[in-house]
């Protein structure tokens, strides 16, 4: 056997440090899903694993911890895949049909729509976080999905993202859809959409991701415990069931695994094709 | 744009109909709202507002609280953007090399880009417990009381160390893309003409990273000016008092807690003209970018 290098083992170990880094404080979360909240208080995170997993899956998810007694993780849960989701689909269904008229399309007002469109690039919803709860607030839109999720779309990234890709469409191929006499709908739905599956796969793993993670609008919009996201609960959770006499450290933090269990699955199961969305993306 | 095209005159109006009537009234309206009530100022209980012209900015820049907030936030991006990057262009540059494991490292380094920047302050919130944090211990080991949420430095390293964290994973894949991008012919060549694996490094591959890297500095720079929101929230566990704040938590804490209506909106348009000065910067950057492939 050839004996290794001395630079192969100091990559390693840098890589196994850094992958320590990364793991380490998430592997400390989910050991203290699995001990009695008595004994937290007492010692804090160890390295042993206790039994007391299934009891805090079974109070986070099913039993509430706010007043209203309707946010459980169960219901945190659905309005996070209702985000997720409902997010994603909203951002890749607008940012194609917008892409394909701009690209596709002679337009008189073409630039303009273009410009419109690419200058919501520049601000994040952060910088107009009030002004947006104020109209959504006058549109009565308050505590609901549409409410959530709408203005969330309202930026151009998923649309910039699809007229990059259609720009890379060789132009050989709507000449000739158009000379076996197929139209605009035609063309759409039988030739782009089939040539788009991996962008749109790799786009809705990053948009569900982004959705997934919102935490500043859901905080604003959503104030009925019903309506609660597990991201934007995380707080909640953490003055409630930590404030108690005896803090429920077991079951907030079983609450945080849940957040991350679902967009962390996602990403790491398709990762080549997010990694695809993600580096081509460059803006 | 050369495109043959269809010129259907009314299915591209009807296409991006829904897109631009979104934009209008959750994105331009609120804007434009935002700049309208910077000039003015708003009773706090609702009668009515008067024009104050810009006197909600001079108040502002000429407040000592608003510096404090904005010398911390500037601390604060260089310190993340600085430390995310070097830290994800070492393990971008071994993941690169190893050949070993190589699949395993990739995915237990980027795994945490889909972590939720308020679970990142949640668990950092643990890692820095007064009474059983580990790092808590590990800091008393050196003589230090670490006291989250009450001293300044502590609360503020907190911060940076959760922010960190989270974004290594998004610069480890766009570095580790890059350096894979790399012709072969290149590296050989390089392999030739240098024998020092550092000097290799400094000379070939870190120019023709610097594109990526110029694009990733925008990107770390808006993260921590903005997406750190969940940290810095749930770290000061919605308690601002006398913590470290960045600007954009000082536009919800103004805004959204104080009422302060017109000095929030004029905090936020300033935040507006940052964001696009920074991304002419990266217009012109990028044009000037070099492509040495």
């Amino acid at each position: 056997m050839r004996k290794p290098k001395l630079s192969t083992v100091t990559d390693h170990a840098v890589l196994i440090a850094g992958s320590l880094f990364m793991m380490l404080p998430l592997l400390m979360i989910l050991q203290m899903t699995t001990i009695p909240d008595t004994e937290i208080i007492q010692t804090g995170p160890t390295l042993q694993i206790g039994d007391q997993f299934d009891d805090n899956l079974e109070k986070a998810m099913l039993q509430a911890s706010g007043f209203s007694g309707e946010n459980t993780g169960m219901s945190m849960l659905k309005n996070s895949f209702i985000l997720g989701i409902g997010f994603a689909v909203g951002k890749i269904v607008i940012g194609m049909t917008a892409a394909y008229a701009i690209v596709y399309f002679r337009l008189r007002f073409a630039t303009l729509a273009f410009w419109l469109i690419f200058t919501t690039l520049l601000l994040p919803l952060e910088v107009r976080i009030l002004p947006s709860y104020e109209v959504v607030q006058r549109l009565g839109m308050l505590n609901t999905y549409q409410g959530l999720i709408i203005p969330l779309i309202a930026s151009a990234t998923a649309t910039f993202f699809f007229r990059q890709f259609f720009r890379s469409v060789p132009e050989e191929l709507v000449e000739a859809a158009r000379i076996d006499g197929a139209g605009p709908v035609k063309f759409f739905v039988d030739i782009l959409v089939p040539l788009s599956k991996t962008m749109i796969a790799a786009m809705f793993i990053i948009m569900f991701v982004y959705g997934w993670n919102q935490y500043l609008w859901p905080t604003m919009i959503t104030t009925d415990e019903d309506m609660y996201t597990l991201v934007r609960g995380i707080k909640q959770i953490v003055q409630v069931l930590e404030g108690a006499v005896v803090p429920e450290f077991g079951r907030s933090n079983m609450l945080a695994v849940v957040a991350v269990i679902p967009p962390v699955l996602v990403v790491v199961f398709f990762q080549s094709w997010f990694v695809k969305g993600l580096t081509e993306s460059d803006k | 744009m050369k495109r043959a095209g269809f010129s259907t005159p009314w299915l591209p109006v009807l296409l991006l109909v829904p897109q631009l009537a979104i934009i209008a009234i959750f994105f331009y309206w609120p804007a434009i709202v935002a700049l309208h009530s910077s000039f003015y100022l708003q009773d706090p209980f609702g009668f009515g507002s008067t024009f104050v012209g810009l006197e909600n900015y001079t108040h502002l820049l000429g407040s000592a609280e608003y510096r404090r907030v904005a010398v911390f936030t500037l601390t604060f991006t260089l310190l993340v953007t600085f430390f995310s990057l070097a830290l994800a262009l070492l393990l971008a540059v071994k993941a690169d090399k190893v050949l070993r494991g190589a699949k395993t490292y990739r995915t237990l380094l980027m795994w945490v880009y889909a972590v939720a920047p308020p679970v990142a302050g949640f668990i950092a919130v643990i890692l820095f417990n007064q009474s059983w944090g580990p790092l808590t211990e590990l800091f008393g080991l050196f003589g230090h009381t670490y006291m989250v949420g009450v001293n300044f430095n502590d609360t503020a390293f907190a911060m940076i160390l959760a922010s960190v964290w989270k974004q290594v994973p998004v610069n480890f894949i766009f570095f580790l893309s890059a350096l894979q991008s790399i012709p072969r012919s290149v590296r050989e060549a390089a392999l030739i003409d240098n024998r020092s694996a550092s000097g290799r490094f400094w000379d070939v591959t870190f120019p023709l990273l610097a594109p990526t890297g110029f694009f990733l500095l925008i990107i770390n720079i808006t993260y921590a000016l903005f997406e750190t929101f969940g940290i810095v929230d749930t770290v000061v566990k919605g308690e601002p008092g006398n913590n470290p704040m960045t600007l954009v938590y000082k536009v919800y804490v103004d805004g959204f807690r104080g009422n302060d209506l017109g000095g929030s909106s004029a905090q936020s348009v300033i935040l507006m003209v940052l964001v696009l000065a920074l991304t002419i910067f990266q217009f012109r950057l990028l044009e000037r970018r070099i492509h040495y492939t």
